[in-house]
C-alpha cells in the first residue's frame, strides 16, 4: 500500500466523529469519581459529627483520669487507655521484629521453590482470616496450653499474630520495589548480601515498611472480638502499674489462678520497707514495722504501702505484662449496651478518643514516610 | 535439590525460632506475678448482672482503698459458668440458675458454690407506642414465639388485634434472658422460632421495636424504664384472666408472672474461706438492695438478704433449683428449699 492510498482528511479543523461522546465519557468519569469520594468522605464526616454531638461534651480531663463506674457521669477511660497502650506496646514488641525479618527473608533470601510458595500463599491468606479465629487460637495456645493466663502478654501476643501477616506483606512489597540495580551495584563493589540489605535495600524500603507497621497497629488498636474471647475484662478499676506510697497488697509464694498458695508448706523470709499488716493463713494477724523481717508461710497476705522500688518494679514489662486488662473497644462495647442513655454518651466520647488515636497514628505514618522518602537519594 | 533443602532448612529454622520464643515466654509472668499484685477477686458471667457486680466492685474497692481488687467480665451466663467450673473465677454472675450439665462440670472439677440471688428482674414484653394492644396471655405469647410458629401478623394472634405486620426482636441464643423467656413462655429452654432479629445488645432491640409499628421484643425491666417514652410494655395474663403489667411493685410482690426472675451470683465455696472474698460477698449482699434499685432491678426482701449473708458465712453450698430453670419462683419458696450440688439427687419436689 502506497502513501497515496491512505485517505487524507481534508478539513483538519473539523471535529472528528464521536468526539462529543468521548468527551462526555471522560467528564462523566470524573463526576462518578468525585461522587464516590464524596460518599465515602460524607459517611466519615457524618459518623464523626454524630459521635461529637453525642459524646463531645464528655471529653474532658476527668474522663481520661477516671476509672469506669456504675454511675455514668463518673465513668472514665483510665484503665481502658492504659490497657490499650500496654497491649499495643506488647504487640509492637513482638510483631515488628518478627514481621520485618520474615518479610525480608521471604523477599531477599528465600529460594524460589514450592515450599516458599506455600509459605507465601499461607501468609497472604492469614491476612484475611477473621480476627475471632486468632482469638480462638490464642485461647487454646496461650491461655490454656501455655497457661499464661488472661494477661496483657496474651492480649499482645494475640494481636501480634493478627497483624503479623499485614507487616510481612507490606515489608515484602516495600523490599520488592527497591530497584534491582541498587543491589547489583552494592554487590559489584564487594558488599556482602547483608551489607547490601542493611545499607541499601532496607533504608530504601523503610517508608513502605513503616506504613505497613502503622496500618497493622491501627488495626490492632480497634480489635475487640479476640480480646473478649481470651478474657479481656470490662470492669477494671486499677492500673497494672503503680506509684510510690499507694496501698499495696500481695500474697507470699506461688499462687494459682484464684490466689491460693500452690505449696502451703513453703516458707519465705520477707523484709518490708514500709509498715505492713500480715494476715497469716492460720488466721493470725501480725504487724511489722518498716525494715523488719519475718519468716512467713506461703499464702500470707501482706497489706502495706508501695515503696519507690515497688513502684519502679511495677513499671517493668515482666511485671505489668502478667496483669489482667481491659481495652478501649471493650469498654465502648459495654457502654453501648447499657440501658442508661448517659453511658452511650460515654461510649461516643470513647469512640472519638479511639478515632483520634487512629488518626494520630496514621498522621505519624504519613509524616515518617515523608521524612524517610526525603532522605532517599538515588 | 539443594534449593529445596535450603527451603526446608529455612522453614525448620523459622519453626524452631517460634518454638524458642514460645518456650522462653512460658515461665513468664501470669502465675508468679499474681502473687506480687494485690489479691484480685475475679468475677465473670452474665451481662444482665454485670451492672450490679460493677457497682458492688466499685463500692467495695472505694471502701478498702484498693487493698483488694475486683474485676468484672461479661462473657454471658453460660460462658461465665464454663470459666467458674474450671476454677478460673471466684464469682460467676448468672441471669438463670445453674443447669444440670454445668453442675456436673463443676462437680467433676471439684468446684462447689454458694448460690446467692441478688435481685429480681422483670422480663418485659414491649411493643411500638402506636400499637393499641395493652395485654397478652402467655398462650398468645407462646403462639407467637414457639419454635416453628408462622404467625406474621398481629391479627393472627387474636382477631381483636390490629392488622399489622409482626416483626420480632429478642436477645441472642447465648443469653440467660433468652433461656428464661423461652422456658417461661414456650415451656422448653432455648426452643423458639428462629425468624426474629437477635441481638446481644438490648439497645438494638429497643431501637428495633421503637421504629417498627408492628414490632414486638423482650428484655429486662431496666431497659424498659429507660425507654418508657418510646415503647409500650404489655401486661401479661398468666391464664387467669387478670393481666398484670411489669413494674417494681408487681415484680417484688410476685404478681407479675411468669416473667419475674431472680438473678444470681455463684461464689466458689472454697474461695469464701479467704477473708477478702468473704468480705466482698458480705458487702455485695448488704448493699444489694440499694444497688438493685440504682441499676433498675428489684430488691429481695430484707430477711432474704440476711439468710443469704448467713449462707455465705457458713459456706452452705448447693443450688435450690436442682439444675432446672424453674419459672415463677418466689423468694419465700426459694428460701425453704434444700440445697443440692448434684442434679438428680434430692431433686426438690
Amino acid at each position: 500500500m502506497s502513501v497515496a492510498d491512505v485517505p487524507v482528511r481534508q478539513d483538519l479543523t473539523a471535529r472528528p466523529p464521536g468526539l462529543a461522546a468521548r468527551h462526555f465519557k471522560s467528564h462523566s468519569f470524573v463526576i462518578w469519581g468525585i461522587l464516590a469520594t464524596l460518599i465515602g468522605l460524607g459517611t466519615l464526616v457524618a459518623l464523626v459529627s454524630e459521635l461529637w454531638v453525642d459524646g463531645g461534651h464528655r471529653i474532658n480531663w476527668d474522663f481520661f483520669w477516671s476509672f469506669p463506674s456504675s454511675n455514668p457521669e463518673d465513668a472514665g477511660i483510665l484503665s481502658a487507655w492504659v490497657g490499650s497502650l500496654l497491649v499495643i506496646l506488647t504487640t509492637a514488641f513482638f510483631a515488628i521484629p518478627l514481621g520485618v525479618l520474615s518479610g525480608l527473608y521471604l523477599e531477599e533470601y528465600a529460594p524460589k521453590n514450592p515450599i516458599t510458595s506455600v509459605i507465601e500463599i499461607a501468609v497472604n491468606n492469614l491476612a484475611g482470616v477473621p480476627s475471632i479465629i486468632f482469638g480462638l487460637l490464642a485461647l487454646g495456645l496461650f491461655v490454656q496450653g501455655l497457661a499464661l493466663g488472661q494477661s496483657i502478654l496474651v492480649a499482645g501476643l494475640t494481636l501480634a499474630l493478627l497483624i503479623l501477616p499485614v507487616i510481612i506483606v507490606a515489608t515484602r512489597e516495600a523490599v520488592r520495589s527497591v530497584p534491582q540495580e541498587i543491589r547489583q551495584a552494592a554487590l559489584s563493589v564487594g558488599a556482602t548480601k547483608w551489607q547490601a540489605t542493611q545499607h541499601h535495600v532496607l533504608p530504601y524500603a523503610m517508608p513502605g515498611v513503616v506504613t505497613g507497621i502503622i496500618i497493622g497497629i491501627s488495626r490492632a488498636i480497634g480489635e475487640t472480638a479476640p480480646l473478649i474471647l481470651i478474657g479481656g475484662l470490662t470492669f477494671v478499676a486499677f492500673l497494672p502499674i503503680t506509684q510510690p506510697n499507694q496501698p499495696l497488697s500481695y500474697t507470699i509464694g506461688e499462687v494459682d489462678q484464684l490466689g491460693s498458695p500452690i505449696d502451703p508448706d513453703a516458707m519465705e523470709r520477707i523484709t518490708v520497707s514500709n509498715p505492713a499488716t500480715l494476715s497469716l493463713p492460720d488466721g493470725n494477724v501480725v504487724e511489722l514495722a518498716a525494715g523488719q523481717s519475718m519468716e512467713v508461710p506461703s499464702g500470707t497476705y501482706v497489706d502495706t504501702m508501695s515503696s519507690w522500688s515497688d513502684a519502679i518494679a511495677s513499671w517493668m514489662p515482666w511485671s505489668w505484662s502478667g496483669q489482667s486488662f481491659t481495652v478501649m473497644p471493650i469498654q465502648m462495647f459495654n457502654w453501648t449496651s447499657r440501658p442508661e442513655a448517659e453511658f452511650r454518651e460515654a461510649a461516643a466520647a470513647a469512640g472519638l478518643v479511639l478515632l483520634a488515636i487512629t488518626l494520630l497514628l496514621n498522621g505519624a505514618a504519613i509524616w515518617l514516610r515523608y521524612r524517610l522518602r526525603r532522605s532517599i537519594k538515588w | 535439590m539443594r534449593k529445596l533443602l535450603l527451603g526446608v532448612a529455612g522453614a525448620a529454622t523459622a519453626v524452631t525460632a517460634l518454638a524458642i520464643t514460645a518456650i522462653t515466654l512460658q515461665p513468664a509472668p501470669a502465675e508468679a506475678q499474681a502473687s506480687r499484685g494485690a489479691f484480685t477477686i475475679l468475677i465473670d458471667g452474665s451481662s444482665t448482672v454485670f451492672p450490679m457486680s460493677e457497682a458492688a466492685a466499685e463500692g467495695f474497692q472505694a471502701q478498702n482503698q484498693g487493698r483488694v481488687r475486683v474485676t468484672v467480665g461479661e462473657s454471658g451466663t453460660g460462658g461465665g459458668f464454663r470459666r467458674f467450673c474450671r476454677g478460673e473465677t471466684h464469682i460467676s454472675d448468672a441471669s438463670r440458675p445453674i443447669l444440670a450439665r454445668e453442675m456436673e462440670t463443676c462437680r467433676a472439677a471439684g468446684v462447689s458454690y454458694v448460690e446467692i440471688p441478688v435481685a429480681f428482674d422483670g422480663l418485659t414484653v414491649v411493643t411500638h407506642q402506636s400499637n393499641p394492644v395493652r395485654s397478652m396471655t402467655v398462650a398468645e405469647l407462646r403462639s407467637v414465639w414457639r419454635a416453628g410458629s408462622t404467625i406474621n401478623n398481629w391479627r393472627q394472634i387474636n382477631p381483636a388485634f390490629p392488622d399489622l405486620r409482626l416483626s420480632l426482636f429478642g436477645p441472642g441464643t447465648a443469653s440467660g434472658t433468652f433461656d428464661y423467656f423461652t422456658e417461661a413462655v414456650n415451656g422448653t429452654a432455648k426452643s423458639q422460632r428462629t425468624d426474629y432479629t437477635p441481638s446481644e445488645d438490648d439497645n438494638v432491640i429497643v431501637q428495633g421495636v421503637a421504629t417498627n409499628p408492628g414490632g414486638m421484643g423482650y428484655f429486662g425491666l431496666a431497659y424498659y424504664e429507660e425507654n418508657q417514652g418510646r415503647l409500650n410494655a404489655l401486661a401479661i395474663d398468666p391464664g387467669n384472666g387478670r393481666p398484670v403489667g411489669p413494674s417494681t411493685e408487681t415484680v417484688a410482690n410476685g404478681t407479675y408472672q411468669p416473667l419475674s426472675r431472680p438473678i444470681f451470683i455463684y461464689v466458689n465455696a472454697a474461695a469464701l474461706r479467704r477473708p477478702q472474698v468473704q468480705q466482698f460477698v458480705q458487702y455485695y449482699i448488704s448493699n444489694a438492695g440499694r444497688i438493685a434499685r440504682e441499676t433498675g432491678y428489684i430488691s429481695l426482701p430484707a430477711n432474704a438478704y440476711q439468710t443469704y449473708a448467713q449462707r455465705a458465712t457458713q459456706r452452705q453450698a448447693g443450688t435450690a433449683f436442682g439444675g432446672r430453670n424453674e419459672i415463677g419462683m418466689t423468694v419465700t419458696e426459694l428460701l425453704g428449699r434444700p440445697l443440692v450440688l448434684a442434679s438428680g439427687t434430692a431433686a426438690p419436689r
